[in-house]
C-alpha cells in the first residue's frame, strides 16, 4: 500500500459517522479491560434488582422502622455533610494556599481516614470522643455531653469518614483556581478573609459541590465507623447500612429491599445534583 | 512635572495634596536582586519600561504589597507603607489580564472596592455604576466579564482600580492581552484617563510606544537596576544602553570623544558635529546608513567602514541589513536598493554614515 | 496490514483480562484452596471412617465465642494426629451459614444457636444429625468493681445506667430478650450490638456501663470487666450444635475433630473457658 492510498484510506475514515469514527478511534487493549470493568461493577447492582423480592418489597418497604431508618440516614448524612463543609472548606484553603512546616505530612493525616478500615476509625473515635476519651471526658464533666449512642454521634462518625473527600476535592479544585484574584481582591481593600468569601468561595464553588456530594454519598453508606462509635438503636442511630446489615442476619429479602431504597434515593439525589451544579459551572 | 493646575473640573483641589511617591524597592529572591529607586510627584504617569525578567512586574507587586520588601523604603505621600498589608494601601491595580472576578457582573466588579472600604451596598453600586458611565460602559453594567470584549474589560478593570480612590494607580502591561486594532483605540482613552488622573499611576510594560504615549517620564529597568531615565523624547534621542537602542530603533555604541571625533572601545572611530570629551555615546538611525559594493570615492560621508552582511529581514516596507566587521551595526534600505546591491549573506560592503547624522552625548 | 495490526491487538486485550485474571487467582490463592491435594488422600467411605486415620487439612466453621476454646483444642488435634492441619473460620453464626449455603468448603459447622443449625440442616448441608456439645449461659458484664452494684437483671432498668444488648436477630440478643420476658422486664439499652464482642468491646472501653453477654465472653474479657450472674439466665441457655457437613472435603478428620470435642478432654478445655456442659 503506498503513501496516497494510505491517506485516501485515512480520509474515508474519518468521513464515517461520528459514532462509528468514536469506537474505532478507542484502542482494543483499553476498551476491553474498560468494558468488563463496566460490567464488573455494574453487575453486583443488576443482580440485586434482579433477585429482589419485588412482590413483596411493597409490604417490606411500608414497616415504620425502614422510614425511620431513611429519615435516620438522610439527616445525619446531611449534617455529616454540612459539618464537613464547616470545617474542611477551610482545612483544604489552609493546605492549598498556606505554607508551613509539615505541611505534606498533615496533608497524608487528612486522608489517612480514608485508608484507614471504618470500624479502627470508630474505635479511635471511641477513645478520643467517647465517655472515657481523650478528649470525650471532658466534654461530659464540663459539658454534660456524651457523643456515643446518640444521633450527633452518628453524624460525628459520617463526617469523620466523609470529611476527607471533601477536603481533597476542595483543595484539588483551589490549587486549580488562580490565586492571583485573590491579590487582585487584596488590592481593592478586602481583607485575606473576605477575598476568600466573596472571590475564592464563588470561583471554586463546583468543586466545593462535588466535594459536598461526595462526602454526602460517603455518609450516607457509612457504616463500620458507625456502628462502633454510635452504636444501633432504631430511630436514633441505626441508619440504612446498618439496618441492611442486621437484616442481612436473619432475613435476606428485607436487606436486599432496604439496599434498593438506598440506590434509589442516592441515585435520585446524586442525578438531581449532578444536574443543578455540576453542569451549571462548567 | 505636572502639578494641580491641571486637575480637571470635578475632583476636589484637596485630593491632590501629598508629596506622591518617594520608594526604593528592594527585593531579593535567590538570585535575582531588584534594587529601583522611583519618584514621582501626584500627576505624574512614570512609565517602567525593561525587557521580560527585567523584574518590572516585582517592582509593581513590591509596590501593591503582594510581595516583601527586602529592603528600602516606600512612602506615599509622606506615609510610611512598607508594613502595611496590601488590603490598607491606597494602590489601585489594573493587572495584565484585569482578573475581573468572573462570577459577578461588571457594576459589582466596581463596586467591589468602595463594598471593602465599608461603602453601603446601594452607595458602593451607584459609584460603581457613575465609574462605568465614566468609562462609557453604561450600558454594561450587568454584563458578566466572560461577555466583554478586550477593550471593555480594559475599561471595567480601570474603573475598578479607580472606584476606591488610590493615591497610587498601577498598571501592568495594561495593552498587552490586546489585539493590535483594539489597542490603538484602548490606548488613546487609557491616555486621557491616566491625564485626568491626579494622583501618582505607575505602568509597566515592554512596548516602547506604550511607554512614550502614556507616560510622562520613563524609568528603564534591566536585570534589577534602573539602566536609565527621563522623559520619553530624551530617552528616545540618548539611549543609554543597547536595550533602549534597539527599542527606539538606533545603533549605539560607546567611547572616547575628542573633539568631533569619538574612539570606539571596539577600535574604529565616529566622527560627529558636537564638540564633546570624555565617554560619550555616539548613535545614529539605520536609515542613515548607505551601502556600497565598492569603497565609494566621491563620497562625503566622513565615516565609512568595510563591513559583511550579516543577515536581511524585512522590516516595513524596508529591508534591514545586520552588519559585522569593522562596526557591528544595522542599515536600512529599499528593497530595489537591496537588489541593486546583490545583497545576501556573506557578500562584502562598505558602510557609510554622514557625520551631520550621528549623534553624540556624554555618557 | 491493517488485519494483522488488528489481531495483534485483540492478543494484547486478551493478555490484560489474563493478567487481570491471574492477578484475581494469585490473591485468592493464599484463602480457601490447599484442600485440592488433601481430599484425594482423605478417603471418601463416610461408613467406618472412624476407623481410618485422619490426615490432611480440616475446615472448621466456628461461631465468634469459640475461638479461644477451638483455637487450643486445634493445637491439641495437630499434636493427636501429626500430618493434620486445622484452619478456622470465627464468625457470626448466620454468617457462616450463609457462606455454607453459598457452597465455602467447610468440612466442620460450630453454631451458637440451635436456630441457626437448623438453617444449614433445613438446606441438607449437614452430614447425621447436629448434636449439642456445649451450652452457654448469659451473665452480666459491667464496669470493673462494679460501680454501679448491678447484682440482677432488674437492675439494669434502672435509669441512667447505659446498657447494650446483641441486637435481636443475633443469637445473644435473641437469648437476652427470651431472659427478659420470661421475668418480665422491659429494658431500653442504648444500642443493639451487631454481635457480641461489640457488645462486650463497649464496656471494655466504659462507653456503656453493661452489657448483657456470655458467661464465655465475661471470661475471655480477664479483670476488663466484671461480671454478674443472674437467674433468670437458666431460661435462655443457649444450646451449641456441632456437626458434619454433607460436602465436607476431608470427612474423616471432621469426624476426629467433632470427636475430641465431644471427649472429656475436649468438655474440659471448653468448660473451662466458662462453657455448660450439655
Amino acid at each position: 500500500m503506498n503513501e496516497a492510498d494510505r491517506e485516501t484510506r485515512a480520509v474515508t475514515l474519518e468521513s464515517g459517522s461520528r459514532r462509528g469514527r468514536a469506537l474505532r478511534g478507542v484502542p482494543l487493549p483499553l476498551l476491553v479491560p474498560a468494558l468488563v470493568g463496566l460490567a464488573f461493577l455494574l453487575l453486583p447492582l443488576l443482580a440485586l434488582l434482579i433477585r429482589a423480592p419485588w412482590r413483596s418489597l411493597p409490604e417490606q418497604l411500608t414497616s415504620p422502622e425502614v422510614w425511620q431508618a431513611l429519615q435516620l440516614s438522610l439527616i445525619s448524612a446531611t449534617c455529616a455533610t454540612a459539618l464537613s463543609l464547616v470545617l474542611g472548606v477551610p482545612l483544604a484553603w489552609l493546605l492549598a494556599r498556606t505554607r508551613f512546616p509539615g505541611r505534606g505530612l498533615v496533608r497524608a493525616l487528612v486522608t489517612l481516614p480514608l485508608v484507614l478500615p471504618p470500624v479502627v476509625g470508630g474505635v479511635a473515635l471511641l477513645l478520643a470522643l467517647g465517655r472515657n476519651g481523650v478528649v470525650g471526658q471532658w466534654l461530659d464533666s464540663w459539658f454534660g455531653i456524651t457523643l456515643p449512642f446518640t444521633t450527633a454521634g452518628v453524624v460525628v462518625a459520617e463526617a469523620f469518614v466523609a470529611m476527607p473527600f471533601l477536603v481533597i476535592s476542595v483543595e484539588g479544585t483551589l490549587r486549580a483556581a488562580d490565586p492571583r484574584y485573590e491579590e487582585a481582591a487584596t488590592t481593592l481593600g478586602a481583607s485575606r478573609f473576605t477575598a476568600f468569601r466573596r472571590v475564592t468561595l464563588p470561583l471554586i464553588a463546583p468543586g466545593v459541590a462535588a466535594g459536598a456530594v461526595l462526602a454526602w454519598a460517603r455518609a450516607l453508606g457509612e457504616f463500620g465507623a458507625t456502628i462502633t462509635f454510635a452504636g444501633n438503636f432504631p430511630g436514633r442511630t441505626q441508619t440504612m447500612p446498618l439496618a441492611v446489615y442486621l437484616a442481612l442476619q436473619n432475613d435476606p429479602a428485607a436487606a436486599i429491599a432496604l439496599s434498593l431504597v438506598l440506590l434509589a434515593v442516592s441515585i435520585a439525589v446524586l442525578a438531581g445534583l449532578r444536574d443543578r451544579w455540576m453542569t451549571a459551572s462548567s | 512635572m505636572t502639578d494641580t493646575d491641571e486637575t480637571p473640573a470635578g475632583v476636589r483641589a484637596d485630593d491632590t495634596r501629598g508629596d506622591g511617591l518617594d520608594a526604593r524597592l528592594v527585593v531579593d529572591r535567590g538570585s535575582f536582586r531588584l534594587d529601583v529607586a522611583l519618584t514621582a510627584a501626584p500627576g505624574d504617569v512614570v512609565a517602567l519600561l525593561g525587557p521580560n525578567g527585567a523584574g518590572k512586574t516585582t517592582a509593581l507587586r513590591a509596590l501593591a504589597g503582594l510581595v516583601p520588601l527586602t529592603g528600602g523604603r516606600l512612602r506615599l505621600d509622606g506615609t510610611p507603607l512598607e508594613r502595611t498589608p496590601p488590603e490598607a494601601r491606597p494602590v489601585g491595580v489594573v493587572f495584565q489580564d484585569y482578573l475581573l472576578f468572573p462570577h459577578l457582573s461588571a457594576l459589582d466588579n466596581v463596586a467591589f472596592g468602595p463594598r471593602c472600604q465599608g461603602v453601603g451596598k446601594a452607595e458602593a453600586r451607584a459609584q460603581a455604576a457613575a465609574w462605568l458611565e465614566r468609562m462609557g460602559l453604561a450600558d454594561h453594567a450587568g454584563t458578566k466579564p466572560r461577555r466583554l470584549s478586550g477593550g471593555q474589560a480594559q475599561r471595567v478593570a480601570l474603573a475598578r482600580a479607580l472606584a476606591t480612590r488610590p493615591r497610587l494607580l498601577l498598571l501592568d502591561e495594561p495593552l498587552a492581552a490586546l489585539d493590535a486594532r483594539t489597542r490603538l483605540e484602548v490606548r488613546a482613552q487609557l491616555r486621557r484617563h491616566l491625564a485626568e488622573f491626579e494622583a501618582v499611576a505607575v505602568l509597566v510594560t515592554h512596548d516602547p510606544l506604550d511607554a512614550m504615549v502614556l507616560a510622562d517620564r520613563l524609568v528603564v529597568v534591566e536585570h534589577g537596576r534602573v539602566v536609565q531615565e527621563g522623559a520619553p523624547s530624551d530617552i528616545a534621542r540618548h539611549p543609554r544602553t543597547d536595550y533602549i537602542a534597539q527599542l527606539v530603533g538606533l545603533n549605539l555604541y560607546r567611547g572616547r570623544a575628542e573633539g568631533h571625533t569619538v574612539r570606539l572601545e571596539s577600535g574604529p572611530a565616529v566622527a560627529t558635529t558636537e564638540d564633546l570629551s570624555g565617554p560619550a555615546f555616539v548613535a545614529f538611525p539605520p536609515g542613515a546608513v548607505t551601502l556600497h559594493r565598492h569603497r565609494p570615492t566621491g563620497s562625503s560621508a566622513r565615516n565609512l567602514w568595510r563591513c559583511e552582511v550579516a543577515g536581511l529581514e524585512t522590516h516595513g516596507d524596508q529591508i534591514r541589513a545586520d552588519l559585522t566587521g569593522e562596526l557591528a551595526l544595522a542599515a536600512d534600505l529599499t528593497t530595489v536598493a537591496a537588489a541593486e546591491l546583490g545583497l545576501h549573506p556573506g557578500v562584502e560592503v562598505w558602510a557609510a554614515v554622514k557625520a551631520a547624522q550621528t549623534h553624540a552625548y556624554p555618557a | 496490514m491493517t488485519r494483522s495490526t488488528r489481531r495483534t491487538r485483540t492478543l494484547r486485550a486478551a493478555g490484560v483480562g489474563a493478567a487481570a485474571l491471574l492477578a484475581l487467582s494469585a490473591c485468592s490463592s493464599s484463602g480457601s484452596s490447599g484442600s485440592a491435594d488433601d481430599s484425594s488422600s482423605s478417603g471418601s467411605g463416610a461408613s467406618g471412617a472412624s476407623s481410618a486415620k485422619p490426615s490432611g487439612t480440616v475446615t472448621v466453621f466456628a461461631a465468634a465465642s469459640l475461638k479461644e476454646s477451638f483455637t487450643a483444642l486445634g493445637k491439641e488435634f495437630e499434636q493427636r494426629y501429626p500430618g493434620t492441619k486445622v484452619t478456622f473460620d470465627f464468625g457470626g453464626s448466620d454468617t457462616l451459614a450463609a457462606s455454607i449455603d453459598g457452597g465455602a468448603p467447610a468440612d466442620v459447622f460450630a453454631a451458637a444457636s440451635a436456630k441457626t443449625m437448623k438453617t444449614v440442616t433445613d438446606k441438607g448441608d449437614t452430614a447425621g444429625a447436629p448434636v449439642t456439645f456445649v451450652r452457654n449461659q448469659l451473665e452480666i458484664a459491667t464496669l470493673p468493681g462494679n460501680p454501679h452494684k448491678v447484682s440482677s437483671l432488674e437492675d439494669l432498668t434502672a435509669s441512667g445506667l447505659k446498657v447494650v444488648l446483641c441486637a435481636k436477630t443475633v443469637p445473644c440478643g435473641a437469648a437476652a430478650q427470651k431472659a427478659l420476658s420470661a421475668s418480665g422486664l422491659k429494658l431500653t439499652p442504648v444500642s443493639y450490638e451487631q454481635d457480641v464482642k461489640g457488645a462486650l468491646t463497649k464496656v471494655e472501653l466504659k462507653e456503656a456501663d453493661a452489657a448483657v453477654v456470655y458467661k464465655t465472653d465475661v471470661k475471655a474479657a480477664g479483670d476488663k470487666v466484671a461480671g454478674v450472674e443472674f437467674p433468670e439466665s437458666a431460661k435462655a441457655v443457649n444450646d451449641y450444635p456441632i456437626a458434619r457437613l454433607r460436602n465436607a472435603p476431608n470427612a474423616t478428620a471432621a469426624k476426629a475433630f467433632i470427636e475430641l470435642v465431644r471427649s472429656a478432654a475436649g468438655q474440659k478445655v471448653l468448660t473451662g473457658d466458662g462453657f455448660l456442659e450439655p
